[in-house]
């Protein structure tokens, strides 16, 4: 094997569970996103875009869609010869096997792979993050630094600060303190869930504290306060520019959303820093003269007869004429029929929602929740749906058969 | 496992193209806001599993290399069998006077010696279509034909049928004869040139012409064996589209736009590929207004477009009208611009405020990459 300055891990396996139906069918980094991509290509392209070119990615829940959606990793670029992306469950051993427990157990659990490129440093990301990041500027700062570990912090909101991991710094940037969800933030700087490790470093703490028996594995709660309470130089690398966690369904149609306007703060239209994904192929979409299209984004394969008002329309989307979409997310394939209503809505993959059905959850105190449905539905003609539906498949009513 | 191989045979004459095809091949000439002409018979070719096609180059290739690289978009790099792009004659007889694409043909025999299938389907890039070689296959085994010629039922009233060649029809689809078009108009048998037989036969029909000097493939190779080969017409009932000449291409650019046709061409048998570009989705602000029209990924439209097709990655700005007009790749419209009737070729500019309009049956083009 050769060696490889820097190996990227990047964390797929975790449930997602605050995305309620949008992961009861798959994992959270294939959850698709902007219309094209899924939440995964944003760390996937990053890495091509910043020159790493090895990523192994860690997979444990409702894995199908994610690992044939990953496949050799050609999407990205990153079908290669030496590196390339390497898909990496957890798997039986001598003395039996395990899932993996946490985040750092994941990574211990996978040393042996990382052994094989010989790495200085390993890259830790997660598959739940909307952003654009340069990392081979952050390995810079972290060997400018000659630091054991670098985390990228993000400045947030101080009333909104005791939702993440919380440094506190000096002014050298050095991380003096690190509480997890603090109920009394002392800084505004807040993990962005991005780690350098040394990797020697990493490999003796990881196998520490696999043998301890009261600890969660957990990168956030066990390794960086391990570290610190060594006085290990950990660096904070402070990003300034669009990063958005999606883990919730309001703030995973929030980012959607951000993605309108004329200037959004994420440009995807930005051919040095492309967003890779699979690209499917679909013709132009064809805007019909009783059309009404604003403030939105269309993917390739949609037939536009009726409005569309600051939405998100992956591929293959129909709307008919008379219907009315707006503020929602309609995935590929959904089919909308004439008249159809919808209005703060996510609606999944191929799920049709027959003439005249209405789907808006009702204003209270001008608050309007977002009703999601799930994928491969059918939705009776003029129903009207006010709060979140999934599907059960096969003796559930609104599935679609088996053709 | 389909016992075909394809064989695309850059023949077509493009100077009728005008300035589309001043630095191209009519194979890559942009179609359809995404696609290049050749992507059509190569897709179907894909689509019928088809998994060995050589790609018989003319002239003017850079671009279509470019495109085409390994063929992966095709799902044509493969180990056995894929995609080659076999070099035309003049590079392999350098010094000698070249007059036909049968010289190209023999000087790679070698690759249609070596192919394993046993019928082979010849075919140019000019034909639009969606169609499935599966299904004319069996109808060519089942007539024990030595040739199927495809064709299709074209209106010469209202399309361009010069230089198309028709085809006299016996009984049972029995081809009779093969001639160019003379003006007659009305419905005709119009040959889309693209035929099948066995690989042995097409050995014999080249290395016959060449034993003569002649250097036509199809005037020479097939329509001078009319009376002594057993030839049999299959009609294409679906959409096509013939691109010969600047009219035909704007022409059939803008029936794109009714769905059916749009819906037939690039979803009937299958899907139709090209090369990638990880393009964002198409994006609209506020004051967009798009009516009638095909819009690809990467566009990011301000302005009012009607009756139009924007290629990948176009950017029209605020207060820009753009009608019936085709806009191709990475072009930029400058605010307050107004076009009509104009077909804007790669990377081309308009700043703002230019007013440009041509006539329906007479587009204005404006030349790759300017600056207007």
């Amino acid at each position: 094997m050769h060696k490889k300055a820097c190996v990227a891990m990047l964390l797929a396996g975790g449930q997602g569970s605050r995305l309620g139906i949008l992961t009861q069918k798959l994992a959270k980094p294939a959850v698709p996103f902007g219309g094209k991509y899924r939440i995964i290509d944003f760390p996937l392209s990053n890495c091509n875009n910043s020159g790493i070119d090895t990523v192994g990615v860690l997979t444990q829940y409702k894995p199908l869609a994610l690992n044939s959606y990953i496949g050799i990793g050609s999407a990205w670029d990153l079908d290669r010869m030496n590196g390339g992306v390497f898909v990496l469950p957890p798997y039986v051993k001598e003395q039996g096997g395990e899932w993996y427990k946490g985040t750092a157990d994941a990574i211990c659990q996978n040393s042996n792979f990382i052994d094989r490129f010989n790495p200085e440093t390993v890259l830790v990301l997660s598959g739940d993050h909307i952003y654009k990041m340069d990392y081979s500027l952050m390995l810079e700062y972290h060997q400018k630094q000659k630091a054991d570990a670098t985390i990228a912090v993000i400045e947030v909101p101080l009333d909104e600060a005791s939702r993440f991991g919380i440094m506190n710094t000096d002014k050298e940037q050095r991380i003096i303190d690190f509480e997890e969800k603090p109920a009394e933030p002392k800084s505004n700087l807040a993990s962005m869930g991005i780690y350098i490790f040394n990797w020697p470093v990493l490999k003796k703490y990881l196998f520490e504290d696999e043998l301890n028996r009261h600890s969660t594995h957990d990168f956030g709660h066990d390794i960086i306060p391990k570290m610190l309470a060594d006085k290990r130089n950990l660096k904070a690398y402070s990003f300034r520019g669009y990063w958005k966690d999606v883990g919730t369904v309001e703030s995973y149609w929030q980012a959607n959303m951000d993605l309108l306007g004329e200037r959004p703060e994420l440009n995807l239209y930005d051919s040095k820093w492309r967003i890779y994904s699979s690209n499917p192929p679909r013709p132009p979409h064809y805007t019909s003269a009783t059309a009404k299209i604003t403030n939105s984004i269309i993917a390739e394969g949609c037939l536009i007869l009726g409005e569309v008002e600051n939405s998100i329309l992956f591929p293959d989307v129909y709307v008919g004429p008379g219907a009315k979409v707006k503020n929602s997310i309609l995935m590929s394939g959904a089919h909308i029929e004439d008249h159809v209503v919808t209005d703060k809505a996510i609606i999944g993959r191929k799920t049709v929602l027959k003439q005249g059905t209405v789907v808006a959850a009702k204003k209270l105190d001008g608050q309007q929740k977002i009703v999601v449905l799930d994928i491969d539905m059918i939705i009776p003609p003029h129903t009207t749906i006010e709060a979140s539906l999934s599907c059960s498949p096969p003796e559930d009513e609104l599935c679609k058969r088996e053709e | 496992m389909i016992d075909l191989m394809g064989i695309i045979n850059l023949n077509e004459a493009e100077e009728h193209i005008g300035e589309l095809s001043r630095s191209r091949s009519l194979a890559s000439i942009p179609f359809a806001g995404r696609y290049r002409l050749i992507d059509f018979v190569l897709s179907n070719m894909v689509n019928s599993e088809i998994s060995n096609v050589g790609i018989f180059i003319q002239h003017k290739y850079r671009s279509l290399v470019d495109h085409l690289r390994s063929g992966k978009d095709w799902d044509l790099a493969r180990k056995r069998d894929g995609l080659f792009v076999l070099p035309p004659a003049y590079t392999r007889t350098p010094m000698q006077v070249h007059r036909g694409d049968v010289e190209n043909l023999y000087s790679n025999l070698d690759y249609i010696y070596q192919s394993r299938q046993r019928y082979v389907i010849i075919a140019g890039a000019n034909i639009v279509s969606n169609m499935d070689y599966r299904g004319i296959l069996e109808y060519h085994k089942n007539t024990e034909a030595d040739i199927t010629v495809l064709y299709t039922k074209a209106n010469c009233g209202t399309h361009d049928c010069v230089r198309s060649n028709i085809l006299g029809l016996g009984p049972e689809g029995r081809v009779l004869s093969i001639s160019e078009f003379k003006d007659t108009g009305g419905y005709q048998n119009m040959s889309i040139d693209m035929f099948i037989m066995k690989k042995d036969l097409l050995i014999e029909l080249v290395n016959g012409c060449i034993a003569r000097g002649d250097y036509d493939f199809v005037k020479h190779c097939i329509i001078k064996n009319v009376k002594r080969l057993k030839v049999y017409g299959y009609h294409h009932p679906g959409y096509v589209a013939r691109i010969s000449s600047l009219q035909s291409y704007f022409q059939h650019s803008m029936e794109l736009l009714n769905p059916h046709i749009w819906k037939e061409l690039f979803f009937k048998s299958g899907l139709i590929y090209t090369k990638v570009k990880d393009e964002a989705p198409a994006k609209y602000i506020h004051e967009t207004e798009v009516t009638n029209s095909l819009i690809a990924s990467g566009c990011y439209v301000e302005g009012k477009v009607e009756n139009s097709i924007l290629f990948r990655g176009v950017k029209v700005h605020k207060g820009a009208y753009i009608k019936n007009s085709v806009i191709m790749q990475k072009g930029n419209i400058g605010s307050g611009v107004i076009l009509e009737n104009v077909i804007c070729d790669k990377d081309v500019h308009i700043t703002a405020n230019k007013q440009l309009k041509g006539e329906y049956s007479y587009p204005l083009v404006i030349k790759k990459g300017r600056v207007i």
